[in-house]
């Protein structure tokens, strides 16, 4: 099955959330039960496609569909191994995120314009996932970040907009870097789309320090949404957006492309060989490794739930760059597996902060004592996010680090492995703590406020966060699986390394 | 039928001025009938003669079979043709928004016959291939343009419409001059043939200076802008987005034809065009500066103009850079048009201009700020859009003729646009203060609202059908390989050098 239809497969993943944005636009404001079933549909629909495609690709099919845009420059939606990890990943979270955003703004004001933008979010998200070359990847990662801003500065106040202008002088100068990295890339060797090993490799004899500043470009430019130090700045500011955006934020979407960006930009653009002839990968490890300790150090000073959580990401999202930057096999799995498993715990810390917020008023770490009587499925979930977070087995994180340390000593750079001992004491240092308030500390006389949720707006808040908690579990103890992240890791990586 | 091209040709002129003829004697219910219908007529008008050229490549003719430099010739190739369709375009759209902003009332009245005499005398100008018949359609489009700034009588539109009227004709007197010199010393007004007699020395360079000093200060090139925000700021919106999207557009067209296809045998030129460039930076970065101290839309919009034609000078250093160039003339015509048209849309639901009323403005009118939004991505050049690939291909020429200087133009302009179009949402997403919840917002009527639409999606559309455009726009003359010296490609702007 060949056929041009089937080949667009990759389109049509795009496709059904850009419609779904459309048609939440169009629908308006007022007909919520309308807007319902077009996100649970869309997503849905898409995650029917995705099937369809893991199957597909697993036995050995490839999907590719183009568009001339200008002269020599393609539009290439692709579907390989790694585009489908991301895109399975954001299809699931999505979904939860949609039932857990209808329950959060029950009752809030421009319900149509959030959903619509958020479903601008995910196709946008979807197509960084399929690009097939540069370019592509350059147009959908624009377009999350114009999909983004409305989200972020979504409740309009003065800190919302102030939040939204320091996200805007992040990315936008980013993406200027980005484009010119691009620009200077494409003079030296012509549209090339994505391969495995690397599309420059026949051009390097005499270009070496052009591509070293390529490299370096392109990745600043992806280092803004990836939040590496010291281009995180916008990511805490960012915390002023309601719950679910955040989770979008800071599992589903946004710095999860930046990461995803660092991946190609490694595996499929340079190379991991020419990386490391270049002397990129050290660079890279080095400024990777500072961003997992400096997050962490800044997390533990946070007094703020929501801000402890966002410099916990700046740490957590540095170690998928690290995978990429540490060569061979073991390291890249660790890497590449850990963009599903921080996506999965960091998405269950959120929808549990924001639970915290909406149903009592909390938001700072001292209001937490006692919560967990209170809220005990909250809580639960949120013990099984933050043990993972420390790496403690066999919740996803530990499978993570483990693959992370062994692929370090493998590579002969065994410091790797005291940055990360030290970010799991790190980790436990800010994250201990918090479990002892929710379960052994004495709960105040009074809860600080929150407002009285529908019984169905609950459910729609805790079930998500239960079900990705649950998922973080289940690919620790069942990642042996073919069907497990790890699994479908190792057949990417068993294509990269043949 | 077959229609012969020399008909084709004359009636794109002939048609709008029979119409405005008709209009003045049957009335504003009639004008404003004829002013669509002939949009669409003009529309397939094109389409016969895109068939032509496409088949036949371009051709010219000399009107009733007599040749310069006693007749007048007509010319078609690929340039004009793409601006015909942009006026006709702009002009559909704009003419539909004037059907229900500016009605068949007693404004119609005065209107309808001025708006159509304007669309004949931009197609004269564009179609025309001598210096003085060029001068005579700029001359009637200014006046028709003048008359139509002071439609609504109030005393900041008509200073303003007398400064513009004094300033262009300062500016036609000096073109003229210019015009009459070339014509005392070759005795032709054909530009390809006065070009091709025209001695190099003083005189010539006095002649060219005229004709370029006339036309900047038309099109209201730094520091010659004075006169543009307050006519553009001013006039009824369909007016506006004529005036910024096709006026100033078309005496730089006739800049374009002097520089380029003139062929001048004059020394210097290639300073004068780094003169030129950089009033262009001047522009790009002085416009976007006053845009962003702006406390009324349509002026925040009007400075944006001033500053994006700055883009439009850059070709003059950097002849490689002609089709990025000319894709950003037409996508910023398309776009600044719908800006305009959107802009009117959101005071016209308002009672007034101020920006500091625009706080949840897109929950009224959702379809004007959409459009708005869209017009802005193309204006930001973020991808993807018309916009985006204009920036895409002058960065492309920048670099490979090592330009940093106008790399670095390209890529601050861009944050500098996004600088002061995003103010304009914060705003608009900025929770209305209790005083003013209050007041009365007027809906546009539907017409209003999609014609702004249309035109913000074509400018988007041109992200995708940059190779078809690009295939119909030939180089000129001086730039094709083997042509007479005029201009040694390629050149770059360095600041200081000779």
């Amino acid at each position: 099955m060949s056929s041009p239809l089937w080949q667009a497969l990759p389109l049509y993943i795009v496709l059904t959330s850009l419609v779904t944005a459309a048609l939440i636009f169009l629908a308006g404001e007022q007909r919520q039960k309308l807007r319902i079933v077009l996100n649970m549909g869309g997503a849905l629909l898409k995650l029917g496609l995705i099937g369809i495609l893991l199957v597909a690709v697993r036995s050995g099919e490839s999907f590719v569909w183009r568009l001339n845009l200008m002269p020599g420059i393609d539009l290439v939606l692709k579907t390989d191994g790694l585009s489908l990890l991301f895109s399975t990943l954001s299809a699931v979270l999505w979904l939860l995120t949609t039932v857990y955003a209808i329950g959060y703004l029950e009752r809030s004001p421009n319900r149509a314009r959030f959903f619509g933008f958020f479903s601008l979010c995910v196709a946008s998200t979807m197509g960084i996932a399929a690009a097939g070359n540069l370019f592509t990847f350059f147009i959908f990662y624009e377009m999350l970040t114009l999909a983004t801003w409305p989200l972020v500065v979504h409740r309009g106040t003065s800190d919302a907009r102030a939040g939204g202008r320091s996200y805007l002088r992040y990315t936008l100068p980013g993406s200027g870097v980005l484009l010119a990295g691009m620009i200077w890339l494409y003079q030296l060797t012509g549209q090339q789309d994505f391969i495995a090993g690397g599309e420059v490799a026949d051009i390097v004899l005499g270009n070496e320090n052009s591509l070293r500043m390529i490299f370096l470009l392109l990745l600043i430019g992806f280092g803004v949404k990836a939040a590496l130090f010291p281009l995180h700045g916008w990511l805490p500011r960012a915390m002023v957006a309601p719950a679910p955006v955040s989770a979008l934020l800071h599992a589903v979407a946004v710095v999860k492309a930046g990461a995803f960006g660092i991946v190609r930009l490694v595996y499929d653009v340079f190379g991991v060989e020419l990386v490391q002839v270049l002397g990129m990968d050290l660079m890279l490890a080095v400024a990777a490794s500072i961003t997992i300790i400096y997050g962490s150090l800044l997390a533990l000073r946070q007094t703020n739930l929501k801000r402890r959580l966002a410099y916990s990401t700046v740490s957590q999202v540095a170690y998928i760059a690290l995978g990429a930057a540490v060569a061979g096999p073991l390291a890249t799995i660790g890497g590449l597996v850990h963009l599903v498993h921080q996506g999965l715990m960091k998405i269950t810390l959120f929808f549990c902060a924001g639970n915290y917020a909406e149903a009592l008023g909390i938001k700072r770490i001292d209001q937490l004592d006692g919560v967990g009587r209170a809220m005990p499925w909250t809580s639960a979930a949120f013990t099984i996010g933050a043990l993972g977070m420390i790496g403690l087995p066999p919740i996803a994180g530990f499978i993570s680090k483990w693959f992370l340390g062994t692929g370090a000593l493998a590579a002969g750079m065994p410091w790797v492995v005291g940055v990360l001992v030290a970010s799991t004491l790190l980790n436990a240092g800010y994250f201990l703590p918090l479990l002892r308030r929710i379960w052994f500390s004495a709960p105040p006389p009074a809860w600080p406020g929150g407002e009285a949720l529908s019984r169905g707006a609950r459910l729609a808040l805790v079930v998500p966060a239960v079900l990705t908690a649950l998922s973080a579990l289940g690919v620790g103890i069942f990642a042996g699986l073919a069907a497990s992240p790890l699994g479908w890791v190792q057949f990417i990586v068993g294509n990269e390394y043949q | 039928m077959q229609l012969a091209p020399a008909e084709l040709l004359l009636s794109l002129v002939f048609a709008p001025l029979l119409a405005a003829i008709a209009a003045v004697m049957l009335g504003a219910r009639a004008g404003r009938l004829l002013a669509v219908m002939v949009c669409l007529v003009l529309a397939i008008q094109l389409l016969f003669l895109g068939q032509r050229f496409s088949a036949d490549g371009p051709f010219d003719l000399a009107l009733a079979g007599i040749a310069p430099p006693l007749g007048i010739r007509l010319a078609l190739d690929g340039l004009n043709l793409l601006l015909l369709w942009l006026v006709t375009l702009v002009y559909l759209g704009t003419s539909l928004h004037a059907w229900a902003s500016i009605g068949a009332g007693a404004r119609g009245t005065a209107f309808w016959p001025p708006w159509l005499l304007m669309l004949s005398a931009l197609n004269g100008l564009l179609l025309s291939g001598d210096l003085f018949t060029m001068y005579i359609g700029l001359e009637i489009a200014s006046l028709s343009g003048i008359s139509l700034i002071a439609l609504d009588r109030k005393a900041d539109a008509l200073r303003a419409a007398m400064r513009y009227l004094l300033l262009a004709m300062l500016g036609s007197l000096v073109y003229l001059l210019g015009v009459a010199v070339v014509y005392a010393i070759t005795g032709a007004l054909d530009f390809a043939l006065a070009g091709s007699r025209l001695p190099g020395g003083a005189v010539t360079i006095a002649a060219l200076l005229l004709m370029t000093g006339g036309l900047l200060l038309k099109s209201a090139i730094f520091p010659l802008h004075g006169w543009l925000p307050p006519a553009h700021g001013s006039a009824p919106p369909p007016e506006s987005a004529v005036l910024s999207a096709l006026l100033v557009k078309v005496s730089l067209y006739m800049l374009y034809r002097i520089w380029f296809w003139m062929e001048v045998p004059v020394a210097g030129l290639v300073s004068a065009g780094q003169l030129l460039a950089a009033m262009g930076a001047g522009a790009l970065v002085y416009g976007s500066i006053a845009a962003l101290r702006q406390q009324q839309l349509k002026y925040l919009v009007a400075y944006s103009t001033v500053a994006q034609l700055g883009y439009l000078m850059l070709v003059f250093a950097l002849p490689g850079a002609w089709q990025g160039t000319i894709y950003h003339l037409l996508a910023h015509g398309l776009a600044k048009a719908a800006m305009f048209l959107a802009a009117g849309n959101m005071i016209w639901a308002l009672g007034s201009d101020r920006l500091d009323r625009l706080p949840g403005l897109d929950r009224h009118i959702p379809a004007s700020v959409f459009a708005f939004a869209l017009a802005a991505v193309s204006l930001m050049g973020l991808p993807p859009s018309g916009g985006f690939t204009a920036k895409w291909l002058m960065l492309t020429a920048a670099w490979a003729a090592q330009a940093w200087v106008w790399v670095l133009l390209l890529l601050t302009g861009s944050l500098l646009t996004a600088a002061y179009l995003f103010r304009v949402f914060a705003l608009t997403f900025a929770p209305r203060s209790p005083r003013r919840r209050a007041q009365p917002v007027r809906r546009p009527h539907p017409l209003m609202e999609l014609s702004a639409l249309a035109l913000a999606m074509l400018a988007i559309g041109m992200g995708f059908s940059g190779t078809p455009l690009l295939d119909v726009l030939a180089l000129p003359p001086q730039l094709l390989p083997g042509a007479a010296p005029g201009l040694p490609a390629p050149l770059h702007l360095t600041p200081g050098a000779p």
